[in-house]
């Protein structure tokens, strides 16, 4: 019963003809909290394969945070394996997790997690100068990155310069710098409007279809989550549903429909060092 | 990540809370700052025992005759009557080790001119002794070998007498009465002030030692022979040479105490400079515990700051960062922090020493490596104290970190 949920092929193109990104089997984790023990996932087992761009839902304490720190690698399982592209990450040390992080994965935060007073160039930058590139390459890639968001120009800027929706971006240049496996957002648009929130995923959509990039976007908004290709909830620590989205929506498509509010970036510049705040 | 990169960030973290950087570095800066000052003034002082050491002449090796019991009564130094110019004669011709030497009496007399009289010290010395003393005249000239061989009645006379005596008057070419003889100076001394040992060497009245002998003293033995080592190193081996060779010409039996003293002032005047640097380096001591007071405060600072910044440092974990990548960030932190007030307490502590030099007027000295030690010292202090925020920095659980707010 179960395992017809959770087996439930998704992108069948993908799914035959490479192997999958992530692939984690009957993964557990446990936090051991002195007294009592919480167990945040009971034997997880998943296959996300190249290309696919999928939603992660539920609830608080569902256990999907837990699921996209082991993801990210930002934890190991305390039971079960986890397979980056074919590789046994669960028992990695922190220094080979840390070094998977900088180059396997992008990370995409709620609140943006730039750092701030740095100008916007060089929080992209960050993941590269912990590969250890030179300092030449690590602002043309940068600078390449920044492009892809449609930021040329905003090199300079600092954070408090920049609207949310502008901040954000950042971000989505900072994870994909390295040219990463996969792209983690945890609840990227929580802390944007609608219409900005529709441009991000503009910008998730295009990168997934035009590099074929591995999106995982954890979202407890269903219309952010229609803009997924699949959607995988979470209750209880397991996996309650895994299904194809039907009538997704395209956000290029959508844009034009909403309503013009306040495109001037600059004038944004205020909003966003609020929501930021 | 390179070093570049690591120094950069440093100096950012720090340019951004410039008031708490400031204030952090000035326990390092007051501390460093402290020590070279008092450095600087235990350097000064030592310098200046140093300069008179060399200032009592040119390794100076002393004879002098021994003090005699007889009978059980102490008949007072200088009292034996073995010391002779014949010893002085042995010593330049057997031990090598001494490069200058001249046989030496000493008296007290009455010196009269016109109307003014004045009771000082004589010295008969062989020509030698100026040089051995490194005491020229400023004016006039020396007396030499022949007025030795002549017993003459010349003199060379301190600046103290001549004030004395002459007043303003010039006295070379003179003719004053010593002990009711007729004497004509024939040189002035050069001022040398106070010896190491307080007393006024320009109160004092130099000529031939056969002069004093004959014409004074009435005696045909020496109070002391003055002797020049080749070098400094040379004066401990050469004591121990004329040692044996007048104890041998004394036909002093092994069991017998020596008739005469040997000593080298330098010895004591390097016990004063010893004790000066003992001084310096408590005084010194003191002072660098506000160094340790200096790098408690950067270890407080660090901890405020790695709190605060429990976000970025989860944010640049989650990019790649390792544990050494964070350690090595606040660490490098740290260490620019006490090596900027390092820079800083050394830049204190010579305009301090300056201004004590300038105002108490006390001699102060630097020392190049007491720069270096500083300098070198305050980036210890910054890696000791920086070391233990940096791992609580480094041993942060990324995904709690990036939660912090």
């Amino acid at each position: 019963m179960r395992e017809e949920l959770v087996e439930s092929k998704p992108d069948t193109e993908a799914a035959a003809t490479s192997a999958p990104v992530i692939r984690v089997e009957n993964v557990h984790k446990t936090y051991d909290l002195g007294e009592i023990q919480v167990h945040a996932l009971r034997g997880v087992s998943l296959a996300i394969f190249p290309g696919e761009f999928v939603a992660i839902m539920g609830a608080s304490g569902s256990g999907k945070s837990t699921f996209m720190n082991l993801a990210g690698c930002l934890d190991r399982p305390t039971r079960g394996r986890y397979l980056l592209e074919g590789q046994d990450v669960s028992q990695l040390t922190k220094k080979e997790l840390a070094a998977i992080r900088n180059r396997r994965i992008g990370f995409v935060f709620q609140g943006f997690n730039l750092l701030p007073r740095t100008s916007a160039l060089e929080n992209v930058e960050l993941p590269l100068v912990y590969s250890g590139i030179p300092h030449r390459q690590r602002v043309e890639r940068s600078m390449e990155a920044l492009r892809t968001v449609g930021l040329a120009g905003r090199e300079e800027h600092h954070p408090a310069q920049l609207s949310g929706g502008q901040q954000q971006r950042v971000a989505i240049a900072r994870a994909l710098v390295n040219n990463p496996s996969i792209l983690l957002a945890d609840e990227p648009t929580g802390n944007l409007d609608s219409r900005t929130s529709v441009e991000i995923m503009e910008i998730f959509q295009r990168l997934n279809e035009e590099r074929n990039l591995t999106i995982l976007l954890v979202t407890h908004e269903a219309d952010i989550a229609q803009y997924a290709k699949r959607t995988v909830t979470f209750r209880d620590g397991k996996v309650r549903h895994d299904v194809l989205i039907e009538g997704r929506l395209i956000a290029a498509q959508v844009l034009p429909t909403l309503a013009s509010v306040d495109e001037d970036d600059e004038a944004d510049a205020s909003d966003g060092a609020e929501a930021q705040a | 990540m390179d070093f570049m990169a690591v120094l950069r960030v440093a100096m950012r973290a720090l340019a951004r809370n410039k008031m708490r950087t400031a204030l952090t570095m000035l326990g390092i800066i007051i501390g460093v700052g402290a020590v070279i000052c008092t450095v600087a003034i235990g350097e000064g002082a030592s310098n200046q025992v140093q300069e008179q050491i060399r200032n009592l002449g040119d390794n100076i090796v002393f004879i002098s005759a021994g003090s005699v019991t007889q009978g059980g009564v102490h008949m007072g130094s200088q009292a034996t009557k073995t010391l002779t110019v014949g010893d002085a004669e042995a010593i330049r011709q057997q031990v090598p080790l001494v490069s200058k030497l001249s046989p030496g009496v000493g008296s007290q007399v009455q010196v009269v001119y016109k109307n003014q009289n004045w009771y000082t010290r004589v010295r008969g010395v062989g020509p030698d002794y100026m040089d051995i003393r490194r005491w020229p005249v400023s004016e006039g000239s020396l007396f030499g070998q022949h007025e030795v061989a002549a017993a003459s009645n010349v003199c060379l006379i301190g600046k103290t007498v001549v004030e004395n005596t002459f007043g303003d008057e010039d006295p070379v070419g003179k003719t004053m009465r010593v002990q009711n003889l007729p004497f004509l100076v024939i040189g002035v001394l050069q001022s040398k002030g106070q010896s190491p040992f307080g007393f006024d060497e320009d109160d004092t009245l130099i000529m031939p030692y056969t002069t004093v002998q004959k014409k004074i003293s009435g005696i045909d033995w020496l109070n002391f022979i003055m002797c020049s080592a080749v070098s400094n190193d040379a004066i401990a081996p050469a004591e121990q040479q004329m040692a044996a060779l007048l104890r041998e010409r004394h036909h002093l039996r092994p069991d017998e105490d020596d008739d005469f003293i040997v000593r080298s002032p330098s010895d004591l005047a390097q016990a004063q400079a010893q004790a000066g640097r003992i001084m310096t380096l408590l005084l010194a001591s003191i002072a660098s515990v506000s160094l340790l007071v200096g790098g408690i405060g950067i270890m407080n600072i660090m901890l405020v700051s790695v709190t605060e910044r429990t976000r970025e440092i989860g944010v640049r974990m989650a990019v790649g960062a390792t544990e050494e990548d964070v350690q090595m960030q606040f660490l490098s932190e740290a260490l620019v922090l006490s090596l900027l007030g390092g820079t800083a307490g050394v830049m204190l502590g010579v305009a301090g020493s300056m201004a004590v030099s300038s105002m108490l007027r006390w001699p102060t000295l630097i020392p190049p490596e007491a720069i270096g030690v500083a300098v070198l010292f305050s980036a210890g202090v910054g890696v000791f104290f920086g070391y233990y925020p940096a791992r609580k920095a480094a041993h942060l659980d990324p995904i709690e970190a990036l939660r912090y707010e």
